[in-house]
Parts: C-alpha cells; structure tokens; sequence
C-alpha cells in the first residue's frame, strides 16, 4: 500500500506548484522581514521599557481575565448547544458564531451601543451604580471576551459531542445529580477541548484590536493593549513596534506548537 | 419488597411490552437476540429512557407510571453494569466505586474505606489506584461491578456484562460473576443474548423475541420444554452440573461425562443436541460417552428432530438430541424405545462454577 516515496501519481504540475509555493512565500516572507529589522541588540531594553512593559502586561492581564469571562459563560453555553434539547438550536448556534465573521470593528460599535454611557444597557449601569464600561480595563477585558468566546465555544462543544454521552448515564445510575455529573465526569472528559479553546480564546483576545479601540479607547496603561501600542509606536517609535510585534509572534508560534492539531479537531 | 417492571415503549415501529418481576436475591435473566428490546427494557428500568405507558415500582414505591411519575435515574437505588463497564478514565478504580458512595452523600474518607473494602472483596485492592485503562478486561468487569454495587442497591442491572470479555477470561469471570450475584441480596437483572450466560447465572429465564416475552421460568424447565422453535435453538443446550476429576466428571444428578480435556473440581458441562448421535445396536469397541438410553420425547422442528432421552443410570437424566428426519425413519424413533447415545467429546465445553 505504501509508496515508499516513489510517487504514483506522476510529477506536481507547475502550475500548481508555482501559485502554491508564491502563497507560502507570502506568508512567510513579512515574518521573516519582522525577524531581520528587530533591533536585536537593544531589544531587552527595549522590552522591559515602561511603555512596552505596561502594554504587554495590561494585554496578559486582559487576555487572562476575558478568556476566565468566557470559560465562566461559554462552557455553560457550549453545553446547552450540545446537550440540552432546546428549540431553535441551531440558529443559536449560528449566532454564536457572528462574532467569528463580524469585523471587530462592528462589535466594538455594537457594544458602544448596548454597553455606551447612552446604551441600552450602559445607561442603567451608570445611573443605578455609578458604573461606566466605555474607555476603561473592564472594557477591554469586555470587548476580547466578545471577540474571543466563539473560539472557545465552538471548540467546547465539540469536545462535548464528541465525548460519549453514556458516561453521563453511568454517573446518573450511581446517583450522581446532572450538575454533579458535570462537574466530575463530563468536564473532566472534555479537558483538552476545554484547554485547546482556552488557548485559541486567549490567543485571539491577546491580539483583539479593532473592538478594543471603539469600545475601551486607546489610554495608555489603562485600555492601551499590545496590539494598539504597535499600531500606536509604528508613528513615533518603529523599533518599538517591532519589538511588540515580535511579542506577539512569539506567542502565537508557542499557541500554535502547544495545539498542534488538536485545535483542528477540537473545532470539528 | 419485588420489583415490578410492565415496560411498554414504542420507538418507530418497534414496539416493547414485557411484564417482569424480580424478588429478592432471585437473578433474572432476560434472554434473547439482539435487537429484542432488552436492553430498551434495562434502560426503561434503570430511568434512562421514559416509559411509553407501564409502570415501574419497587413494592410500593412507583419508579416511572407515565403520565405523572418518573423518577430520574439518580433516584432509584440502582446499580448498573453496562456492557463496556463504562468506568471513568479520569478516575483510579478506587475513585470509580467510591463514585456512587459520594454521589449519595457519604463523605471522602468513609466513602473511600468502603471502596476499597469492595476491590478488596474481588481481589483487586492493589489496583486501587490504577487507571480503568490499565485493567485487563476480567478486573474492569470486576471493578464495574462493585462499583454497581458498592452502594447497596435495592436493584441489580446487568447488561450483557461477559460479552465484552475475550473467550479465555469468560470462564473464569463468568464463575466469579455468579457467586457474587448469589451472595447479593437484591434483585438482579441481566441481559444477556447468551443462553449459556443466562442458564448458569440466573435463576429464572425470560426469552424476549421482538419486544415480546415469548416464555419464561426455570432454565432447566425452558431447556425441556421449550415452547417455540426459537426458544429449543435458543436453549437447545445440554447442561448439567458435576464434579470433574481428570477427564472424568461425575455428574450431581448420576451418571457420568468423559471430556476430552481434564479438569477438576465444581463444573458446568455444556453440549449442543447436534453433538449426540443415536444408534439401534451398541457400536463395536468401547467408545466413551456411550449410554443407553430411552426415548421420553419427540419434537418436530423445521429442519430437525429433537428427541428427548433418558441415558440414567450411566449417564444424564435428560439428554436432548438433534437428529434428521431421515434418521428419525431409519431408526424408527418411537417414545420408550431403547437406543444408544454416543456424545462426541470434542463438542464438551466445560466451565468451572
């Protein structure tokens, strides 16, 4: 059956070949000019300069405390699509999947309106409690955790499909309540999927920028994000640009080895 | 207090309706081919699947009677053997029959001192803390089974608990297996489509044939009178208890077996009919397992005879032989004539109890 490298089918056609390798040079050529302009030589310092430093730990502190907001909500949610027997679930499905395909932009619109001083709901956070979401850290923590919760939904709720419902009946005959048998056979059984959409969760709100700039603004130390400080240094300070950038690249190869292919099978 | 179970489902065009009861300490076995509705009628019980209409009740305490009750699984005080034992992964085997003991509220320590008082009674204290995926498939068996009933149910299910098992290991937890049911106190229920699972462990037989009970009692009352074509092929089995000594195995009713293989001590002896032939004169030399017996019973089947005989005092009590309805009319086969059995040992199997 194996081909022990002696193809079968006769040689690539060029004309496959050519666009195929062009598309991978395209790819990866801007990275690798990422990798030879960085300023190697002053790049520690570069790094843990204040306003560096700052971005990238306001980014690690959202990213963590929205991929914790969408742990809290989308699992839940990701077990109600999979398991509950509820009408219209498959448009609900579908519209947790919006924000996947909106542009950031929008959503960061969208939540301005809902969320906004004079939002529908924002109004009634600010007059009741005082409490303003616009233009502040929660802000940003929100709108990463609107970008970021299908990732995580979706990949959760295939794990959930793919685990064996019978399990849950087996934990059911001994006793166990639903939530009890969430808690201890069916989360335990779907870790790697919870893990892998974790990732990818953190992973997309460590870069979220088009939302988090309508939505919470661009104040440095307060909603300034990794992604916004780039876009921000590229007009005052290049090398600091790429220095971030470079941040960034390094976690996405280190998400993308960590994952692997589970990541493709968790979205199944 | 027995457990009544009237399950009536309907799924598409199969349709379920069996009435069954189980008391105290009896092991009922609910036998037939796959497909028949048994395990719909364990899920029933066990409260995995609604009934359609029915009732479910142990003594007074109504279980599922649609339209107004249905107790949720977690309710009944059930175990349940599923069929690939179900053990969870994440869990040492410890954790997995400490599961219903926390389940239902006892707390950590007692729940886990009393798990392991139960793999210890299976002989599997020293695998308290491996992974169910390091268990052969007997210890998983093991395991799954006190698991079930490390909670002291009031109900034993059992589904199809030896067909997972490779045909080496069947023996030996398939012995295992009874004695525990016969120590449990509760009500078993197994389903199996393995007549001989069923006539070794259970003390009564039900046989379902599409969604219908199509007769029920004794094992050995089935196996002599069966009332159905399905059911004699079914339970068409030779079986009989003995004492094995070397090849020979004294059998507890009288008479005696000669097996190709030794054995010794407490075993079932099984044969199909189809390994009996029957002759007029004895055979020249001095084959084994030949007996002389008498014609108690003639049943017509659709390819086959099935002639009942009594080989006392050599050899069993009752012996059922299947023979063609050619050889019916060469050996003039009448109730009370005198023949000679001769049992191919080869088709023996043995089984230790």
């Amino acid at each position: 059956m194996s081909r022990r490298g002696r193809s079968t089918t006769g040689r690539l056609p060029v004309v496959l070949l050519l666009p195929a390798l062009l598309g991978l040079a395209f790819l990866l050529v801007p990275l690798i000019g990422l990798l030879a302009k960085a300023p190697w030589s002053t790049l520690p310092s570069r790094l843990f300069s204040a306003d560096v430093w700052q971005a990238l730990r306001l980014s690690l502190l959202c990213a963590s405390l929205a991929t914790v907001v969408c742990l809290l909500l989308g699992i839940p949610l990701a077990w109600v699509l999979a398991r509950a027997s509820i009408p219209g679930r498959g448009l609900i499905r579908a519209l947790v999947t919006v924000p996947l395909v909106l542009p950031p932009v929008v959503g960061g619109v969208a939540l301005l309106l809902v969320l906004g001083r004079r939002g529908l709901i924002g109004e009634r956070l600010d007059l009741w409690f005082g409490f303003s979401l616009p233009f502040t850290t929660a802000g940003v923590v929100v709108a990463e955790a609107f970008v970021a919760m299908p990732f995580l939904v979706i990949s959760v709720e295939g794990a959930l499909r793919a685990a064996d419902p019978r399990y849950e009946e087996a934990a059911a005959t001994l006793g166990a309540s639903r939530w009890l048998t969430f808690r201890r056979v069916t989360l335990p059984s779907i870790a790697p999927g919870v893990v892998a959409g974790a990732v990818l969760c953190w992973a997309r709100a460590l870069g979220e920028f088009g939302a988090t700039i309508t939505f919470a603004g661009n104040l440095p130390g307060r909603t300034t994000t990794m992604p916004l400080a780039v876009y921000l240094a590229l007009e005052t300070d290049p090398d600091v640009a790429v220095v971030l950038s470079l941040v960034l690249l390094l976690v996405s190869v280190v998400v993308l080895a960590s994952l692997r292919e589970r990541w493709i099978s968790g979205l199944r | 207090m027995t457990l009544y179970a009237d399950v009536r489902v309907r799924r598409g065009a199969f349709d379920l309706s069996l009435d069954l009861t189980v008391e105290p300490g009896e092991v009922v076995a609910l036998l037939g081919p796959n497909g028949a509705g048994k395990t719909t009628a364990l899920r029933a019980i066990a409260g995995l699947l609604p009934l359609g209409a029915g009732r479910v009740a142990l003594g007074n305490e109504v279980w599922d009677e649609p339209p107004r009750v249905f107790r949720t699984a977690d309710r009944r005080p059930i175990g349940v053997v599923f069929q690939d034992y179900l053990l969870f992964d994440h869990l040492s085997a410890l954790e997995n029959v400490a599961f219903g003991l926390r389940a239902r509220g006892v707390d950590k320590h007692a729940a886990r001192a009393e798990a392991l008082r139960w793999l210890d009674a299976v002989g599997l204290a020293s695998y308290a803390r491996s992974r169910p995926r390091a268990l052969s498939g007997g210890q998983a068996q093991r395991v799954a089974l006190v698991r079930a009933l490390a909670t002291s149910p009031g109900v034993l299910l059992l589904d199809e608990p030896l067909a997972a098992l490779d045909a080496s290991t069947t023996l030996h937890v398939r012995a295992e297996l009874g004695q525990h049911l016969s120590r449990y106190e509760g009500r078993t229920l197994l389903v199996t489509h393995d007549p001989l699972d069923a006539m070794v462990l259970a003390d009564r037989l039900v046989i379902v044939e599409n969604g219908r009970v199509v007769q029920e009692g004794r094992p050995t009352d089935i196996a002599r009178r069966p009332r159905t074509e399905y059911v004699a092929q079914l339970v068409g089995l030779n079986l009989y208890r003995g004492t094995a000594s070397g090849t020979t195995v004294q059998l507890a009713d009288g008479g005696s077996i000669t097996l190709a293989e030794p054995a010794s001590g407490p075993v079932h002896v099984a044969f199909p009919p189809t390994a009996i032939s029957l002759y007029v004169e004895p055979l020249s030399g001095s084959p084994r397992n030949t007996w002389p017996a008498v014609v108690t019973g003639i049943e017509q089947h659709a390819h086959t005879v099935r002639v009942r005989l009594d080989a006392t005092p050599t050899g069993p009590s009752t012996l059922l032989a299947d023979i063609t309805p050619a050889a019916v009319a060469d050996l003039h086969l009448s109730p009370g004539q005198r023949l000679h059995a001769t049992l191919k040992a080869t088709e023996i199997h043995t089984y230790p109890s």
